[in-house]
């Protein structure tokens, strides 16, 4: 069939940075960490693809861009599980989980409405008070934002 | 590593909490040391709270120094619109040393990463209040000869009561024993007991106020307020529930002591005032030692 020529070319990357795991609910919550609206580079998202262990899950392919852990682990918070797969000359050469950093600033916003942070232009900053069950505490008001209730910017 | 700031309680180290105390214990026996001689101390009370403001300008002037500030933020630039930030930025130029009361919580943290003089927090909405943990503690250590081991009874309001949290933190450094009386809607919340839990500290929660108390040291006594109540019946019903009578403290230990942060209203009977186990009055005038305590400590002219 003629369809098959006109398909999209989106099932490889020569180099570059497949996201995998991502909770689909939780995609442009990816997208906005990492900043990815604002990269030139070719990128393809996927989503609301079945997965046995998040239900529903996103995926991310970038062409020529690869991450410092310091970086992609800022997508822990919600993501957890997600996965990477470095890609060269077509072919995996690394995996990487994420890992939840043990602080996080200017990414998440208090959950205490309270708080000095969401009164004054402030960056926010927490330590992670629990990685399994993500909950982070606030390093202004003290106050734990546990990740049902997490905002991210 | 010295503190310049006092934010939170949690800030200060065993050692650090000590010496405030032995310091306070020494303006106890000489309340008037002109150690603030030429120095000017900013007052700023954001909100206003007339009993923690007071307690500071008379710490202030029995150290010899002067005070400046505000009472309400409504005679303050505040109320056209200025920012902690700025506010902050200026009366550090004016004054050696900052005393902030404000209602949002994390403010102090705040003005103290943005001020170049010494911040002391004297509440920040309902997160810390750490000079009255300071002036709990010494009341606990004054009348108990220590505070290792204690077994200490918090009553009333503990879901929304600072100093609760705050001098249960401080206290869990100390081997502490803790039973917490309070109605079902203002039980200490879980993150207290996850952090009891995790020091392997023991606690105990009962609903009612009865004879249990025989075996405390302390008992920290707290207003139960209204506004706190989703049902106005459910307040009615509970607000006498938790009052402390003179009799209740027939069967006490000798060495039990009373003490409330204050305001009280009818949380302790009156009739209690008379009783020697009654602490709370003595408890606020050791404020004012603590306070000269504190901040000689952190302006460094006491070593």
């Amino acid at each position: 069939m003629e369809m098959n020529d006109k398909k999209l070319q989106v099932s490889a990357i020569k180099d570059g940075t497949v996201i995998d795991h991502i909770p689909a609910s939780n995609l442009f919550k990816v997208i906005n960490i990492l900043g990815l609206d604002k990269i030139e580079k070719q990128i393809t998202f996927g989503t609301n693809l079945e997965s046995k262990r998040l239900g529903l899950k996103a995926i991310i392919k970038l062409a020529d861009i690869f991450f410092v852990d310091k970086e992609i682990n800022k997508i822990a918070l919600v993501a957890p599980e997600a996965k990477l797969n470095i890609i060269k000359d077509y072919k995996v050469v690394e995996k990487k989980i994420v890992e939840v950093p043990d602080n996080i600033s200017g990414i998440a916003k208090c959950g205490n409405p309270k708080c000095i942070t969401n009164h004054e232009g402030i960056t926010t900053k927490f330590s992670v008070v629990s990685k399994k069950k993500v909950a982070i505490k606030c390093h202004y008001c003290e106050k734990i934002t546990d990740s049902e209730h997490m905002e991210i910017f | 590593m010295e503190n310049k700031h006092l934010v939170s309680i949690t800030d200060y180290s065993k050692e650090e909490i000590f010496k405030i105390l032995d310091l306070a214990a020494e303006f106890e026996k000489n309340p008037n040391q002109n150690l603030l001689d030429n120095k000017v101390i900013a007052t700023l009370f954001f909100e206003p709270s007339t009993r923690t403001r007071l307690s500071f300008e008379s710490a202030i002037s029995r150290l010899g120094g002067k005070y400046i500030g505000f009472t309400d933020s409504s005679s303050s630039s505040v109320s056209k619109g200025e920012s902690l930030k700025d506010t902050i930025m200026t009366v550090a130029n004016y004054s050696d040393m900052i005393i902030m009361r404000h209602p949002i919580e994390g403010s102090a943290r705040w003005a103290s990463e943005v001020s170049r003089v010494p911040i002391v927090n004297a509440g920040d909405g309902a997160n810390q209040h750490p000079t009255q943990t300071l002036l709990d503690l010494y009341s606990i250590r004054k009348t108990q000869g220590t505070l290792d081991n204690l077994n200490i009874y918090f009553v009333g309001d503990l879901k929304y009561g600072r100093t609760v949290h705050s001098l249960l933190q401080a206290m869990s450094m100390f081997n502490t024993t803790f039973n917490f009386i309070s109605p079902e809607e203002l039980r200490i919340p879980d993150e207290y007991k996850l952090f009891l839990d995790k020091k392997g500290l023991k606690y105990y929660e009962h609903r009612d106020f009865s004879d249990i108390i025989s075996h405390a040291d302390i008992i920290y006594m707290t207003r139960i307020q209204r506004e706190r109540f989703s049902d106005p019946m459910e307040y009615e019903k509970t607000k006498n529930s938790y009052v402390l009578k003179n009799k209740m403290l027939e069967n006490t230990k000798p060495n039990m002591k009373v003490l409330h942060p204050l305001p009280r209203v009818n949380e302790i009977h009156t009739n209690v005032d008379e009783n020697e186990k009654a602490y709370y009055f003595t408890q606020a005038l050791n404020g004012v030692y603590t306070r000269q305590a504190i901040i000689t400590h952190i302006l460094g002219l006491k070593k």
